[in-house]
This record gives structure tokens, sequence and C-alpha cells, in this order.
């Protein structure tokens, strides 16, 4: 009798422990603390071909800055396809890394949820002053108007990489300029198992990138002035069905690369499948598939008629990743240390050579590592004819509507079916309807 | 905090030794009823809480802060002529095709294998173990490994299909566009009918052999037989196997999310795999998890209908 009472006791104790410790937990929902000033969880996008690459590149700079300043960074490379789900998450619950990249479109969307520290004049002193960075870079990190919700860490814009032997094997003179003549290389080039361009057909921020460049092209946009979406004008369907029909019509993509995600094309390009690739920053990429510099030349990304410039000239989206600390961190000094240390001259020098990116910050970007024909055309696309993508809170959304939308599309197109313009209207009607109403 | 038990109000002083003993076991239950109410019912409390907030993007972070949305999660998921609850339908509509074709086949082939490998032949053992390797594999290994085969330009499925064996003239899509149905549904039945495998086989083990010997000297062919003793015997056994592997197949999320990520074609559009992009993708969690608790409902009402029929069955049958 006596060990069962002894049992029941047990029980009861064990349960009792249990509902106290379900009742604890839980987060503070308040602004930054400085209650662990001696380290940093720090999350990482991934930049370089893989994420053991990136852990290299990263590891030997967060050891010196713990040397300089003692605090000890904890590393963890994020994969592209997990990274927004996982700030997603951090946000909901409170727990998150203390500093995290994020892509540059995002910065709009996950200002909105003020999850992320707002970067002050008082904040931007701590690193330098606003003036460091150069416009382009800081003009997609938020609303405008609002304090930016990050700071730009590597800057990227799209460029035409074209296989050099295969354009001279083919008669071709020099990279296109416009897509008249990117079609007409491309036909060159489809034959025997081999394509004209690649693409990533099952990507949908991929997918959005092109469409946006070709809508701003065709003077069309995706948002209204007062960031309401408008994705089924003349201009946005003309230029989404312009960039499927690459595929659909001229038949200078490879059916196959309609389920392409993975970066498939870039080996693709890298091993001589196919002649061209859009792409941004594709250097560090394409020597880690054993592609060598001499084997590939860089151009502007065509446009319709004429030069790049502003305006209808448009030939890239700014893509760049930006550097953002977490309003809950418990280390609000130390955060903002690491993002002066990752933002300084020498850092920025190292971080853009190692990824083939160029550096937002203007002091940097006047290395000579940075004056190489293939950077000249990066930066100078960035700092005459990128333009931001819509920085308005619905931007993540945006990407995945219409993205996936786009993937449709190529899916049809891969598959026989005609894409036509009421067809890519409809995509893109279905797309719009599935935007939040708010 | 003691609990008192029905007969202590009776008579406290007639049987002591009886209350304890029907207390004890509900002492002894309670740690595990609290650690279900943890892991099982808080979570789902707090979902359908959800349900009834507007819980987007501007107040994820605080969502004590978001404001209550009534039932317009709920109207916004069954409207069926606006798109969101279109697009839904659709889903549902995909799912329960499906579940249908793939926990049916599942079934037949389970119980196909199961009863040809009931008399013993060489090499059983060694049937029976490799008929349970896709149950014993992990879900994400052996599915990207069907992705991989799945693929248009160096996938073995159409390197067999279009290359050697000729049947279609050019390779075809599996991974986007409607072929996807039949790539996922392989996937699920490739996966799921070792189970069914197993549990028919031990449910073969109960049926005496007399009954096939009887049967036999009666001149019963092997259909008869199935038909007359082996079906009736697995009944029971059939019942719950049907009910789980519908209930597996239904909210199957990891064979989808891992063949297409997460915008899936709309032909493979599952509604586990389209709840989670109505929450993650949109940044709109009150919806989403107005969609979950309609599943659950729509579950639970499925699951009440199939017990309260296949025991009235059993009842009347015995």
């Amino acid at each position: 009798m006596r060990s069962i009472r002894a049992a029941a006791t047990g029980a009861v104790i064990l349960s009792l422990a249990l509902a106290a410790s379900a009742c604890g937990g839980g987060s503070s929902t308040g602004g930054g603390s400085n209650d662990s000033p001696k380290e940093l969880t720090y999350w990482a996008s991934n930049q370089g071909a893989s994420i053991e690459i990136d852990k290299k590149v990263l590891q030997p700079e967060l050891d010196k800055f713990e040397k300089e300043t003692g605090i000890k960074v904890k590393l963890e490379v994020v994969p592209w396809s997990d990274l927004l789900n996982r700030i997603l998450t951090a946000t909901t619950s409170g727990q998150g890394p203390d500093v995290l990249n994020i892509g540059n479109t995002w910065s709009a969307s996950l200002q909105a949820t003020g999850a992320l520290l707002p970067w002050d004049a008082k904040n931007f002193d701590k690193i330098g002053g606003k003036d460091r960075f150069v416009d382009s870079a800081l003009g997609s990190t938020g609303v405008e108007g609002q304090d930016p919700a990050a700071v730009p860490l590597y800057s990227m814009a799209y460029a035409l990489y074209y296989n050099k032997q295969m354009f001279a094997d083919a008669g071709i003179d020099g990279p296109p300029a416009t897509w008249d003549e990117l079609i007409a290389a491309g036909k060159k080039l489809s034959k025997d198992g081999k394509w004209g361009i690649g693409a990533e057909g099952s990507n949908p921020s991929e997918n959005i990138h092109h469409a946006f460049v070709f809508a701003k092209q065709h003077g069309a946009d995706f948002f209204t002035a007062d960031g309401k979406a408008d994705f089924t004008g003349d201009g946005a369907v003309t230029a989404v069905k312009q960039y499927v029909d690459l595929m659909a019509k001229d038949k200078i993509i490879a059916p196959g690369n309609a389920e392409y995600a993975q970066n498939q094309s870039v080996s693709d390009f890298a091993k001589g499948r196919t002649g061209m690739l859009l792409w941004q920053s594709a250097s560090a990429n394409l020597k880690s598939q054993g592609m060598s510099e001499d084997a590939y030349g860089i151009a502007p990304v065509p446009v319709q008629s004429g030069t790049p410039g502003p305006g209808r000239q448009v030939n890239s989206m700014v893509a760049g990743i930006n550097l953002a600390v977490f309003k809950n961190t418990d280390n609000l000094d130390g955060a903002t240390e690491f993002v002066k240390f990752m933002t300084s001259d020498a850092e920025q020098k190292v971080l853009n050579t190692a990824y083939g990116s160029i550096p937002p910050v203007k002091a940097a970007q006047e290395d000579a590592a940075f004056n190489s024909p293939a950077n000249a055309v990066l930066k100078d696309t960035l700092a005459k004819s990128a333009v931001a993508l819509p920085q308005v809170s619905n931007e993540s959304q945006f990407e995945t509507a219409v993205g996936t939308a786009i993937k449709e599309l190529f899916a049809d197109a891969a598959g026989g079916r005609e894409v036509t313009t009421d067809s890519v209207k409809a995509a893109l009607t279905k797309a719009q309807q599935q935007m939040p109403k708010k | 905090m003691r609990k008192s038990s029905p007969g202590a109000a009776r008579g406290p002083r007639r049987r002591p030794g009886r209350i304890r003993r029907i207390g004890l076991p509900y002492l002894l239950l309670l740690p595990a009823l609290l650690l279900e109410l943890l892991v099982h019912l808080v979570p789902m409390v707090i979902g359908i809480v959800m349900s009834f907030k507007e819980l987007t993007q501007f107040y994820i972070r605080d969502w004590g802060t978001a404001p209550w949305a009534g039932f317009d999660n709920y109207s916004v998921s069954v409207d069926f002529d606006a798109p969101v609850g279109k697009a839904l339908l659709d889903s549902f509509l995909v799912t329960i095709a499906f579940t249908l074709l793939s926990v049916g086949l599942c079934w037949l082939i389970g119980t196909a294998a199961a009863v040809f490998m009931q008399d013993t032949f060489r090499g059983r053992g060694l049937l029976r173990a490799l008929f349970l390797v896709p149950y014993a594999l992990p879900v994400y290994a052996a599915v990207i490994t069907w992705v991989f085969m799945f693929q248009h330009d160096n996938g073995l499925v159409n390197h067999v299909l279009h290359d050697q064996l000729g049947i279609t003239d050019k390779p075809s899509f599996w991974l986007i566009g409607d072929n996807s149905f039949i790539a996922l549904l392989t996937v699920s039945v490739w996966k799921g009918w070792p189970f069914a495998f197993l549990i028919v086989m031990a449910g073969l083990q109960n049926i005496p052999r007399e009954l096939y010997e009887a049967a036999s000297l009666d001149g019963a062919g092997m259909l008869q037989q199935v038909r007359r003793i082996t079906l009736p015997s697995l009944r029971p056994v059939n019942q719950v196997l049907v009910l789980v592997l519908f209930l597996w197949t239904f909210n199957d999320f990891n064979t989808p999310y891992v063949m297409f990520g997460k915008t899936a074609p709309e032909a493979a559009d599952l509604i586990s795999v389209h709840i989670y992009q109505a929450s993650f993708v949109t940044w709109d969690f009150g919806t989403g998890s107005a969609m979950s608790v309609l599943l659950l409902l729509f579950l639970l009402a499925v699951t009440g209908v199939y017990l309260a029929l296949t025991s009235r069955g059993r009842r009347t049958a015995s």
C-alpha cells in the first residue's frame, strides 16, 4: 500500500512540475538588450557556390572580429530555400539570431513586421554614417521615407554571360545588345543538343527579377504609385510573355529548364551546354564549376533598342544582400559593432572579392580589385541602369505569386501548350487575386 | 491537488481500499494526460485562436496585438466563387482524388503481396524484408531519389519510358504540369504499400489453417478462399488499416514538399502544402489557421462517420 501511495504522490508532483514549466517560457517582445555582451549569432545567406565555401570565407573574418572586440560570433549559413521562412519563424517566436543577412528585395516586407532594428540617423552614426553607402544600394533597404530596415552589404547586378568559343563557332561577332539580337544569336546556338540561353523556370524569385526588368523596358510596373498590386496591365503582360517566349516561341531555351530551380542553368553554362546566361555576379560560381575566366565574356543585359540607361532602358534590378539587426537581440551594442565591422572598407574589400559582388560602400568600391572588366559591367549597370524592386510591404508575396505564375507558364511552354497573351493575362490575374487585400 | 473519485461521494467509510484503487489509475494517467495537453491540445487551441485573428505580416511579431477577425478568415476560405476559396476547393478535390487512389492501391498491392507470401517458399524471408525497404527508408532520402528519377533531362523514368521502350514520343515532364499527379501518386503508393503489407501479413497469421484445408476439401478454389475466408477474417484489421492510411495520406506533407518545394503544380497541389503556402508564402497565418481548422473538422467528421459505419457493420455481423 505504501508503495502505491508513493507512486501516486510521485505522479502528482511530476504533473504539477510539467504544468508549471508549461506556463514558463515565452519571450519578451520588447526591444533589444545587452544581456549577453560577449556573444552574437549570425545568419549568413548562401553567397558562394556552397555553404561550405561560405563558411571558409566568413570564419576567418569572424575570428578577426573576435580578436578585435572579444565578441564570439556563432555563424550559421542558411540556404536560400529556408532563409525567409527561418526569419518569419524567428519573428513570430521572438527567438532569432542577433544579426542576419536578408535578400535586399525583402527589406520592405520584413520592415513591416517590425522585427528588424530601424537604422535611424543615430544608428547609422555608429557605423560611420549613411553617406558611406551608394544611393542605388540604399534604395533597396525599405519603404521610402522610413528608416531603413537594414544596411547594404553586397551589391550585385544582372549581366549577360556568353561563351566565347560557342559564339565564335556559330559565327556570332559579339554579345547581343538588344533582345532581337539575343534571339538571333540564340537561334544560331540552339542546335546539336546545345541551346541559346538558360533559365531557372521553377524558381519564382529568379522569374520575378527578369519579368521586372522586362516590365520596366515596357514602361510598366507591378505596383501602382500607392503600393497596390497591378499585375495585369498591358505592359506587365507583354513583359512576362516576352520572357516566357524565349522558350515558347523563340525556342532558344531548352524545355527542360522549366523545372530548374537549383541553379542548374549555371552548371549548364559552365559545361558549355548553353551559350548564354543571365545571372547576377556569376564569376565566383562559374569558377568553382571549373569554367575559366577567359572562356566567357560579360556584357550588359540586352534592352529593347538603344543602350542601357534609366527609364525604359533599365536592364537589371538592384540585386544584393542587406545586413540587419534583429530587434530582439540580447547584444545590441555588439550587433551594431558587428555591422560596423562587416561594412568597414577593409572587410568590404575582402568579402566582395570573395563573392564576386560589388561593395555598396563608396570607398571600398574605388579599390582596384573592383575595376576589372567583369566588375566594370556590373558597376556600370548598378550606377546607371539598375532599379530596385518595388519597396512595398507586399513585395515578398508578389515575388511568390507572380513568380509562381511564370513558373506555370514555363511549364505550359515546356509541355508544348501555347502561351498566348490571354493565357499570360489569366495567369497574372490569378496571381493578383492571391495578393493580400490589405 | 487531490482527485476525488466517483466512489468517494457514496460511502466514504464503507470500502476505503476501493477508493484508492479507483483513484490510482487516474493519478498515474495524469502525467500522460498533461503531456498530451501540452503536445497536442495546446497547439490545437492556439491554432483555433489564431484562426479568428487577422494575423498578417504587420502583427506576427507580437500577435497579442493582432485584431480579432471574427469569422472573416473562415468566410474567405469557404467563399468558393472568390480565388482563395476556389483554390482551396480545387486543392481539396485533388487531395481527395489522390488519397482515394493512393489508399486503394496501397491496400490492394499490400494485401495481394501478403496473400501470395503466405505459403512458405525459398527466399520468402528475403522478399519480405525487401518489400519493407521503402517503409524503412527515411522519407527525405527516398523522395529526393524519386525526384532525380523523374527529372526531364537526365531522369531514369524518361530514360526507360522514352529512350529504351519508346512508349512516349518525347521525354515527358513529371515534376511540372499535369503529370505531376501521377508522379506524386507513384511515390506515395511506393512509400505506403509496405505498411499495408505488414499489417495484413500480421492479420493473416490469425486465420486458422484448418479453414483453408476444409474449404479446399469442399472444392473451393484460390479466389473462393480469398473471398470467403481471407477477406472476412481480415475485416477488423482492414478497418483500422484503411482509416490510418487515409489519415496519413490525406495529411502527408513531406512527400509533396520534398518533390515540389513550396509551390506545387496545380495538378498535385495537396491540401497540406496548400495551407502551408497560404500561411507562409502570403504571410497570412490567420487564414492559414482557419483552413487548418476546417481540415481538422473534415477529418474528424470522416473518421466519426467511418467508425460509426464500420462498428455498426461489425455489430450486425456478430
